[in-house]
């Protein structure tokens, strides 16, 4: 059901999209407070956009989260309580920043994997073809270009 | 009628095309000359045919011919008529048709300039690119016909999408599509070397060129596309790791690291196997893009699956591409490593190193953007993947390739000066350390700021650095050959997108205010005062248009007017209004109004952000510079002649086998 109600608001989302960027003034206590919540709000999803941040949509149900987030900051929640209450809400699809989990270990981990068997294969290679400065005859090195 | 003729146009391109394809391949490998000559002139002939296709879709926009429904849906009788030719590819059937033409365009350039190559290689070459063109004409006809007729035709057309009537558009995707395109000339070189077993390094002179022309259109396209999204969606963003736009970032990335390796091939006969195979990814990324970006994939993979039929020709096309080339690859690539000889310390071992993390940065973006894909089709849960992922392990995976780009140039081929790196290394050091300084007293106290001062010194002085000592130790004349020219270039256009892209990211203020006419804002050192909206009136549009003084200490600077544009379907677009600068730019876009003539304004200082595009430019510049080196003009028998060494036999013998 809430599945359901999620693709309906999703089809409605696309029928009224204005490309329009949201903008949203609200009263902060001061810059600091500004700036985390823009940072905040732009690691965060909106969910019924296709690829928009909570921060860039102009979406009600995006405009409705970014005000409960102003008002958890007023409350004095931080940014890991805050993720913690959408997260409970919407799952993690609403992280921009996805946690490393059991699904996702694969996404965090084969980029230093990769870097690290790219580099033993590379070191090998180096190894195994570069030779001692000294053999190389001034003849096999270019010039400087 | 004469929409129906494009169709012709269309059908008789497809055929050419598979004749482009069979007959030069099969010439080649039965030697037959008469049918290796046909390449040129079917080369030609499909082209004309596009070119005709193209034509007549662009003049039922121009004389707004609804009874073709893809005009009808991306046009309308109010569109201006300078829209109307953007608006030929600005949806999916005339952006394929679009690529098909500068497919085209690319194999008209390598059959005129070609003709100095090898008989049968530049058979090859244009059959390789025939059977490409074939796929896409294909593809056009069977699942996306830009020609399809809608009968009765309405009355009017529906509109083409206000995000694109903007001079951004005209530029973009033509820009973007020559260097994704531009990838399948160096690609059908590599195919071509391995059907013809032409194993040696030769080959990768003949196509660096291509592949540093194509390399610097993608270059062009992508700032041109980022540049577009800043002023025209109104989010003062410039990039956000989209999907759409990781589908060109990661061809740039293969297509850097292959611009790297073919000079490593082509100078001193190495990583031979390894260019073939970057060549290869580097247009499959680019088809992958194609596949991303067309199919519909990224909307919901469910909406996909509900209607595959463009997804699955693309995916099928993909794998055959893929699949054969690697197929080809694993059975005809070297196996004996070559080239001569070198040291630890050498330009080529820092080069490797840079590929090395170019690749991984391409794949890391690859698996990025498609884990969520795969996630949702294999049901385990859906996420996003977004810029604090991409962001953070991008500049994780960049750091090396940064600390060791001044110094590749300032290493020989073969041994590196160990004691010029060290006295090099300290004056780049040395200047860091001066600027991030220098930043400090002008008041810069974050560490992203001053990291962005010092990185952009790095390479900058670095670059500089092997520009002096060029000037001080060649002769006149022979101090900067372009293809140097064009790497000083571009590795000083990555250390202007440092500073650019560091510097917009941490010192940017973004304020969104609620005004009433005649409040002013202050945002920085700046004061934003609005002096209410008024209505106004364009050829398809109407607007609500603010203004906005904008100055500093009491001293006027600009006023800036930001729209609210309404367009005949109702779309609603703001237009930012952006007051440019070498070192900042000032921007307001308009949001909604509260009540009582008040209106809410977004305000941005953005500085540096001009320099994110300029660095971007200046590696488009190096790419088209290292192409016109005279290094690259083909003399048959000098090209045999003038290399030394071992390679120089083997590359007679080449030449002697194809001639």
């Amino acid at each position: 059901m809430k599945h359901a109600l999620l693709l309906l608001a999703f089809a409605l989302a696309l029928i009224v999209s204005v490309a329009a960027f949201a903008i949203d003034p609200l009263p902060f206590k001061d810059d600091a407070q500004r700036q985390r919540f823009q940072h905040l709000t732009s690691q965060l999803r909106c969910m019924v956009c296709q690829n928009e941040s909570l921060d860039a949509s102009n979406a009600d149900l995006a405009k409705d989260l970014r005000h409960q987030i102003f008002e958890m900051m007023q409350q004095g929640k931080s940014d890991a309580q805050i993720k913690q209450y959408l997260v409970a809400r919407y799952s993690d699809f609403v992280l921009y920043d996805p946690p490393l989990k059991a699904s996702t270990v694969a996404l965090w981990f084969a980029p230093p994997a990769l870097v690290i068997v790219g580099g033993i294969v590379v070191f090998v290679l180096l190894r195994k073809r570069a030779k001692p400065a000294a053999q190389i005859a001034t003849n096999e090195m270019g010039d400087d270009w | 009628m004469i929409p129906e003729l494009g169709q012709l146009a269309l059908i008789l391109a497809l055929l050419l095309a598979a004749l482009q394809c069979a007959l030069p391949i099969f010439g080649a490998w039965r030697d037959h000359r008469p049918l290796m000559a046909t390449a040129r002139s079917l080369a030609v002939g499909q082209f004309v045919f596009v070119a005709l296709a193209f034509g007549i879709l662009t003049y039922a926009f121009l004389v707004q011919d609804f009874s073709v429904a893809y005009v009808a849906q991306n046009s309308n009788l109010q569109l201006p008529w300078w829209y109307r030719f953007p608006a030929v590819w600005g949806a999916h059937e005339g952006s394929l048709l679009l690529w098909v033409l500068i497919l085209n365009v690319w194999t008209l350039a390598v059959a005129a300039l070609g003709g100095k190559l090898p008989e049968r290689f530049h058979a090859r070459v244009l059959g390789v690119l025939g059977f490409v063109a074939f796929g896409f004409l294909l593809f056009s006809l069977t699942t996306s016909n830009p020609f399809a007729r809608i009968l009765p035709a309405p009355a009017d057309g529906a509109d083409l999408n206000p995000v694109l009537q903007d001079p951004g558009l005209i530029m973009h995707p033509p820009v973007l599509y020559m260097g994704y395109v531009g990838f399948s000339v160096a690609f059908a070189f590599a195919i071509a070397a391995l059907l013809g077993g032409e194993l040696q390094s030769a080959w990768v002179r003949w196509s660096r060129p291509w592949t540093n022309v194509a390399w610097g259109f993608l270059s062009a396209g992508i700032v041109a596309g980022s540049w577009w999204a800043y002023s025209e969606l109104g989010w003062g963003g410039w990039w956000f790791w989209d999907p759409v736009e990781n589908a060109s970032f990661m061809p740039w990335l293969v297509g850097a690291a292959l611009i790297h390796a073919q000079a490593v091939t082509d100078k001193r006969g190495g990583l031979r196997a390894w260019t073939m195979l970057l060549a290869i990814f580097a247009f499959s990324l680019s088809l992958l893009g194609t596949f991303l970006v067309r199919s519909g994939v990224l909307t919901s993979v469910h909406s996909f699956a509900a209607d595959p039929k463009r997804g699955v020709f693309i995916l099928g096309f993909l794998a055959v591409v893929v699949g054969g080339s690697l197929l080809l690859y694993a059975l005809r690539a070297p196996k004996v490593a070559g080239g001569k000889p070198f040291a630890l310390a050498s330009r080529e071992t820092l080069i490797l190193i840079g590929n090395l993390m170019l690749t991984v940065a391409a794949a890391t973006v690859l698996l990025g953007t498609l884990y969520p894909l795969v996630g949702e089709a294999l049901n385990i849960g859906r996420i996003s993947v977004g810029a604090p992922y991409f962001g953070f392990l991008f500049m994780l995976l960049m750091t090396p390739l940064v600390l060791a780009l001044p110094f590749a140039p300032l290493s020989r081929w073969g041994n590196a000066d160990l004691a010029l790196w060290k006295r090099a290394g300290l004056r780049i050091v040395g200047l860091s350390i001066l600027s991030g300084i220098i930043g400090w007293v002008l008041g810069a106290r974050d560490f992203l700021p001053l990291l962005g001062v010092t990185a952009a010194t790095y390479v900058l002085s670095g670059t500089a650095i092997y520009a002096i000592k060029r000037w001080k130790e060649a002769p006149r004349g022979k101090r900067y050959p372009l293809e140097m020219f064009g790497m000083l270039c571009a590795h000083a256009g990555v250390g202007v997108f440092i500073a650019g892209a560091i510097l917009t990211r941490s010192l940017s203020i973004e304020q969104d205010v609620a005004l009433s006419p005649g409040q002013t804002a202050h945002v920085g050192v700046y004061d934003f005062k609005f002096d209410g909206v008024a209505e106004t009136q364009g050829p398809n549009w109407l607007a609500q248009q603010g203004t906005v003084d904008v100055s500093k200490n009491g001293e006027t600077i600009v006023t800036l007017y930001p729209q609210k544009r309404t367009y005949p379907r109702g779309q609603v677009q703001t237009e930012a209004s952006i007051h440019p600068g070498v070192f900042r730019d000032l921007y307001v876009s308009l949001g909604d109004p509260l009540g009582d003539g008040d209106w809410a304004l977004r305000v941005y200082d953005k500085p540096f952000v001009r320099w994110i595009w300029a660095g971007g430019l200046l590696m488009m510049l190096g790419g088209f510079c290292a192409a016109a080196d005279k290094r690259f003009r083909m003399r048959r028998e000098a090209t045999a002649l003038e290399v030394s060494g071992a390679t120089a036999t083997t590359r007679i013998e080449v030449v002697e086998q194809n001639a």
